[in-house]
């Protein structure tokens, strides 16, 4: 069945979009992450303008975040006050994020922009990952504990504040300079940032992962709101068609990725999703590498 | 009213032995959801009083083109191992979609010359638009700008595809495809000769939004605000929903 997307101005077929969703939730329910990384440059590839992907999936992520904060503030795993400093951070960047997105886009360099910062963040997340989970499932055949580093010099800083839920007693300026690099990401790339914010809080901030995916998604909710906000009334790039039909099938995955999540070990989760967040990278960088089919391409933006 | 006053000025005119008078299968068409391209017909008639000229050969060609819009073409080049976009082109006015159909192969029913006045082959009709500013091989720039809307069906070039029943009716139909830009499209009908034209005719075509596509395009346009607070309500509503329900399903 296809359908006329009203602000994409392009046709598509909708059990496509339903399956896409439901493809890009089932992973993310498998590995905790808003799977923003991977939905835009699916959306990329399947015709929808770049400028209307990037603002869509930020409206995407925000449904998606919420339905996962609400199980976790059940499970009192979320730590408000640490959400809140990210969240200040995160504001300023995502309005940063947007000046340069629209900067860029002005003088036809938005595609490069967005492709490039796929590339770098998700070939440094995917490595890092890689090597460390691959570190994890050695290190518990050989039956050695996990190493935990307690204390580095980001406990030197000034403007310290206790944060209860995670135990912390640290700078803000961490926290704060994570959030505005995260939101910067959401709004240039149109993810929530998830997959750089997890690892950032563990192993920068040392908080405990128990409340580093609650929080991560507390915050995002708010990021991602923003920067559509941002997109809807600067662009108007955000296509709620679009939003919707990604939306439905995004839910229902999310909760059977969550099942199938359950009966995988921490470490060989986090090697999948690493090799899926490289081979995502690979094909963009090829992309960027190869010389193109076509050299030329048209842009519209002079048409609003 | 206007086109009867016109064709009853262009038949008492002595000078003009043969005239085209035509019509679409449909003057609306809508874009609603579930839109999917669309086929327009055309047919239409060559009104004569006299005997049919046997001298020369009658050609008929029909071009629809679409709302102009601004447009930057731009060119990648390899910038330190990567392709990035480098030079580009501004134009002022290019029609979003382009199609001529014709009885004949176009070089046959006009002269270059003729082209030249109507504007009626892809290349010409979209380098009368071009800026004149700007690049040294502004060319190569239309030519791929034509070259990539010509894969994407927006500009056709359907020779051969109308056809013509004994020198006096003609039909043929232009497919219409599915990323359509709304707006007015201009059809018209030139009748040749010997290399020039006859007799012309024009008529509009409206593509138009209609229902919730229409309703949430002008919304995103004019309410941006509203708009995207309905987004977040819509997206909110989903989240909680999806959570609520799954809850429901466990327990």
């Amino acid at each position: 069945m296809q359908i006329y997307l009203p602000i994409a101005e392009v046709s598509v077929n909708a059990f496509l979009l339903l399956g896409l969703g439901g493809i890009v939730g089932v992973l993310s329910g498998m590995f905790g992450v808003g799977g923003g990384f991977l939905m835009t440059p699916l959306l990329f590839f399947i015709g929808i303008p770049p400028a209307v992907a990037v603002a869509t999936e930020a409206n995407q992520i925000v449904a998606s975040s919420f339905s996962g904060v609400l199980a976790h503030f059940k499970r009192k795993t979320v730590d408000v006050r640490m959400g809140v400093v990210l969240l200040i951070g995160g504001l300023f960047g995502a309005a940063l994020g947007v000046q340069v997105f629209n900067m860029l886009r002005a003088i036809g360099q938005v595609d490069l922009l967005v492709k490039l910062c796929y590339v770098v963040f998700l070939g440094v997340i995917g490595a890092l990952m890689f090597v460390e989970s691959l570190n994890a499932i050695r290190n518990t055949r050989k039956g050695k504990p996990p190493a935990r580093k307690r204390h580095n010099w980001i406990h030197n800083l000034p403007f310290k504040m206790k944060f209860r839920t995670s135990g912390l007693y640290i700078s803000v300026i961490p926290p704060m300079i994570v959030g505005v690099l995260v939101g910067i990401l959401a709004a240039i790339m149109g993810v929530g940032g998830g997959f750089i914010m997890v690892p950032a809080m563990i192993y920068l901030l040392g908080m405990p992962t128990k409340v580093v995916v609650g929080t991560s998604l507390f915050q995002i909710i708010f990021v991602t709101a923003f920067t559509t906000m941002l997109h809807a009334t600067t662009n108007f790039t955000v296509d709620i068609v679009l939003a919707v039909l990604l939306l439905i099938g995004g839910v229902i995955g999310a909760q059977i990725g969550a099942r199938i999540g359950v009966n995988l070990k921490a470490e060989q989760l986090r090697i999948l999703l690493a090799i899926m967040v490289l081979a995502v990278c690979g094909k963009l960088a090829f992309d960027l590498l190869v010389t193109p089919a076509e050299l030329y391409s048209i842009g519209t933006e002079g048409s609003h | 009213m206007l086109r009867i006053l016109f064709l009853i000025i262009a038949l008492v005119t002595p000078a003009r032995a043969e005239i085209v008078v035509a019509g679409l299968s449909q003057n609306q068409i809508a874009i609603s959801t579930n839109f999917d391209g669309s086929e327009i017909l055309i047919f239409g008639a060559v009104k004569r009083e006299m005997q049919i000229d046997r001298e020369s050969d009658l050609g008929v060609i029909v071009t629809v083109s679409g709302p102009p819009q601004r447009l930057t073409v731009r060119r990648k080049e390899k910038w330190a191992a990567i392709w990035i976009n480098r030079d580009s082109l501004d134009v002022r006015s290019a029609p979003s979609f382009y199609a001529v159909s014709t009885t004949a192969p176009l070089r046959e029913l006009l002269s270059d010359d003729a082209d030249q006045t109507f504007l009626v082959s892809v290349p010409r009709a979209i380098h009368a638009g071009m800026a004149s500013e700007g690049v040294n091989d502004k060319d190569s720039f239309t030519d791929a700008l034509i070259r990539i809307r010509e894969r994407g069906q927006l500009y056709q070039l359907n020779e051969g595809a109308v056809t013509l029943i004994g020198d006096t009716l003609f039909n043929t139909s232009i497919a219409l495809p599915a990323n359509l830009v709304a707006g007015n499209y201009s059809v018209r009908f030139l009748l040749t000769r010997n290399g020039s034209v006859v007799s012309q005719y024009e008529t509009v075509m409206f593509v138009n939004k209609v229902g919730l596509e229409r309703f949430l395009y002008t919304m995103a346009h004019e309410q941006p605000v509203w708009y995207g607070l309905m987004s977040l309500a819509i997206a909110i509503a989903a989240g909680w929903g999806a959570s609520a329900i799954f809850r429901y399903i466990r327990t």
